[in-house]
């Protein structure tokens, strides 16, 4: 998943945002709870005005020149229930909200500037469960303060282990460095999508040799792991203690600064979300594959490290998810079960087994679990924001 | 005269009793060439080789070659021996004069007969060669062929992303066989392949299923693997002006090889998509990561697919077109106008050894000049676009596609005039 924090130092989003689609097809017997909405520049023109309470949908169609977003607020505008942004002209969005009953306001936003054109919007009740909103807001902020703590003590074990780890590795003592490499880059893999998320830090800590671009030094954890795990490489040429020392301090000289950024940071609830489908990502592409440890093997620490921050997510936000959606909370928690058990045959004393230690068939046996947890995990967002 | 690949009618061959006892397959071509109403068949012959500007078929079979003689004149005579074979073959006949059926029972047949009672279904076979026809990894002249050597055809730098796979990157000589009907793709291939066993070896070829780019105005976009509609803003053959400024290398290009002017340069690119994660993306997540929309097609910043996009028009956070998508990344007017004439197929070869699908897009692009042309903008894409997190590319070539065989001449002779 790209940057899924993008800009993320301060919650900019309302926390109740809500999910977008483009498909205009109503499901069968909602056409009441069905509204399309033509946004011009100088009109917003809805089907109607009134709708039973329950899961409405909003066709907005931007019919005029400039790119417009739809809004739906609580009374008064205190809260957005409801958004979706950057509809360019000609195109159509699909907003898909729950609202109880009440009285609501709608908004389209022309140019994105200023209140918008507002109009009256009435919920009736139609006798379906909706849930309460004051209790979700509750556990909304509660869901975004533990995992901001979560983040935050990540990182400064990260920072204190990188410390470990470089004052060894600088110091020549390769047995030590070793048994801390994959030890502290748990602490990175947990919030990786936070870590990566600084696009000008993620190259000079994390890169692979092949994700380098001509000219470009490679720096960072790859290099050192390279140095300390020679063995696959071609005719290698062993760092100097002085190149050495160059690594370890440029690390975390870098580790300190993402600690500091990441002190900034809070988390919206669909950022969380993406984060947690985000590391199942990491582990689908680079670690259930072997690739992201190339030299030291131990991609399983790595793997391990990228569940615990997915599965953390997913706790955080499972009382929410109960509410919304209880089948889906199951499932989740029954996959990452499995999934575990899985990755628990692997251990080894503190750690884990080394990549090439996997045979082929168990190796396929993860990339199951990783696929059957990581489908359903994809519609965590859209489920924790409905 | 009416002419099948089941050889010519009556015409000479070692069995024509046999030939005529059978209900001939249907004709493409009559000997001049010309394509008979609803059976297209596009000249081999020409300015230009065909199987660039020619509007995209639906099929692919590409592959590339190493040269394994040492011997200049036996190179030569293969060139002269595929130029007739796929002469033939886009004519909707055999591969070789006998044909599949035709010749004695006690040796194999000249054509291999899989293409038996199908007709032309628009087969163009493109030749190009690359860097390692003129000198060899250790720098060695290997044909007297090294001074005439493009000064443009090196071996494409690592770009990151790159995972290539030396069996399925590189290679002295190429073909590409794009036609309507997959077996008669892979038929000119595998007859190819055999005319050349001796002086060639396949290092590696490709399968595309279905064609990612339109060359022509009047072709529909087709999608690629993401869903999405690929290449709307392709060079296109209607576009002569185009054409010559980005497509075609020009006579004073290079004076070292001034052989090739009026051919090409080919980047193949086998890129590797990460289907799987990629499903789990939601559309306006897949759309931002594109810049356009997965239902028709059109920029992000409105309108329809052949609307201009509008890279300056305000969203929420930055431009409605996000800098970082696929479309703004790779638009002419972020690098510095240069166009390419895209020409790329979907693959699907099977599955991985993890059950996900290895399939993507095999790229193909021809243009004037790949430093220009090519390389600045794949280190472009490479380094912002909001693509590459699913893409992996796996194989890697550039081949200089000399101008088209006039009548009487073989493919790539001026280069060994």
């Amino acid at each position: 998943m790209r940057l899924p924090l993008l800009a993320a130092a301060l919650v900019a989003v309302p926390a109740l945002s809500a999910c977008t689609q483009n498909t205009t097809a109503s499901e069968a017997g909602e056409d009441d709870r069905t509204i399309t909405v033509s946004s011009t520049d100088d009109a917003c023109e809805l089907s109607g005005t009134e709708a039973p309470s329950g899961k409405l949908t909003f066709d907005v169609t931007n019919d005029g020149s400039k790119v417009t977003e739809f809004y739906l607020y609580t009374e008064n505008a205190e809260r957005v229930l409801g958004e979706v942004e950057n509809i360019g002209p000609g195109l159509t969005r699909q907003l898909v909200v729950s609202a109880p009953a009440g009285t609501y306001l709608t908004a389209c936003k022309p140019g994105m500037k200023g209140d918008g054109i507002r109009a009256d919007f009435t919920v009736t009740d139609s006798g379906a469960k909706v849930a309460a909103s004051a209790d979700e807001a509750e556990m909304i902020e509660h869901a975004q303060e533990e995992y901001g703590e979560f983040v935050q003590e990540e990182s400064d074990q990260l920072l204190a282990g990188t410390a470990a780890f470089v004052k060894a590795y600088k110091a020549g003592d390769d047995r030590a460095a070793k048994a801390l490499y994959p030890e502290v880059r748990t602490h990175w893999e947990r919030i990786e999508t936070v870590a990566e998320s600084f696009g000008d830090l993620d190259p000079k800590m994390d890169a692979r040799e092949a994700d380098l671009e001509p000219g470009q030094k490679w720096t960072g954890w790859h290099r050192m792991e390279k140095d300390l795990w020679p063995a696959r490489a071609e005719k290698y040429e062993s760092l100097t203690m002085k190149q050495r020392a160059f690594y370890a301090d440029d690390l975390l000289a870098n580790t300190k600064v993402l600690d500091h950024r990441i002190g900034e940071l809070e988390f919206t609830v669909d950022q969380i979300a993406n984060g947690s489908r985000g590391l199942m990502e990491e582990v689908a592409t680079g670690k259930v594959t072997g690739e992201e440890e190339y030299w030291s093997r131990t991609d399983l620490w790595d793997f391990q490290a990228n569940v615990d921050g997915a599965k953390e997510a997913f706790e955080v936000l499972e009382p929410i998810l109960e509410q919304n959606d209880p089948e889906l909370e199951e499932t989740l928690d029954e996959r990452f079960d499995a999934l575990q058990k899985q990755l628990d045959a692997h251990r080894e004393g503190d750690g884990f087994r080394t990549y090439d230690y996997l045979s082929a068939e168990e190796v396929k046996q993860l990339a199951d679990a990783v696929n059957a947890l990581s489908e359903p995990l994809s519609h965590l967002t859209a489920a924790v924001i409905s | 005269m009416d002419v099948s690949r089941r050889g010519l009618l009556g015409g000479g061959a070692a069995a024509a009793g046999l030939a005529g006892a059978f209900v001939a397959g249907r004709a493409s071509a009559d000997e001049g060439g010309t394509p008979r109403a609803g059976d297209p068949a596009y000249a081999f012959r020409g300015e230009h080789q065909a199987g660039i500007v020619t509007p995209a078929q639906d099929r692919l079979h590409f592959a590339a070659f190493d040269v394994i003689t040492g011997s200049r004149a036996q190179l030569v005579a293969l060139l002269k021996a595929w130029t007739e074979a796929a002469d033939r073959m886009t004519r909707g006949l055999p591969a070789g004069e006998i044909g599949p059926v035709e010749g004695a029972a006690n040796v194999p047949p000249d054509d291999t007969g899989e293409a038996i009672g199908l007709d032309a279904s628009g087969l163009t076979i493109t030749f190009g060669f690359g860097p390692g026809l003129f000198v060899d990894a250790g720098g060695r002249d290997r044909f007297g062929l090294a001074d005439r050597q493009p000064e443009a055809l090196r071996d494409l730098p690592h770009f990151p992303g790159d995972n290539l796979d030396p069996a399925r990157s590189q290679g002295d000589l190429c073909v590409q066989a794009c036609a309507d009907d997959p077996q008669v793709a892979v038929h000119a291939i595998r007859n190819l392949a055999r005319i050349g066993f001796g002086t060639v070896s396949v290092r590696w070829s490709q399968l595309g299923f279905g064609r990612t780019s339109t060359t022509s105005t009047a072709q529909s976009t087709p999608r690629n693997l993401f869903g999405f509609k690929d290449g709307t803003a392709n060079v296109k053959a209607e576009e002569a002006a185009a054409l010559d400024e980005h497509v075609w290398v020009g006579a004073g290009d290079d004076a070292k090889a001034d052989w090739l002017a009026g051919g090409s340069y080919l980047v193949a690119r086998r890129i590797n998509m990460t289907i799987e994660v990629w499903d789990r993306q939601p559309l306006g997540d897949q759309e931002s990561f594109v810049g356009r929309t997965k239902d028709s097609g059109a920029p992000l910043s409105g309108g329809g697919e052949f609307t201009e996009p509008d890279f300056a028009m305000p969203g929420s956070d930055g431009p409605v077109i996000p800098r970082d998508s696929h479309v703004s990344v790779v638009h002419p007017d972020h690098n510095g106008g240069v166009r390419m004439l895209r020409r790329g197929y979907n693959f699907v070869d099977g599955t991985d050894a993890l059950g996900g699908l290895n399939a993507g897009l095999f790229f193909l692009a021809y243009v004037r000049d790949p430093r220009t042309h090519f390389i600045p903008v794949q280190t472009r894409m490479a380094k912002v676009d909001a693509l590459m997190e699913y893409l992996k590319v796996t194989g890697s070539a550039l081949f200089a596609v000399p101008a088209g065989a006039r009548p009487g001449e073989y493919i790539g002779q001026a280069l060994f005039a």
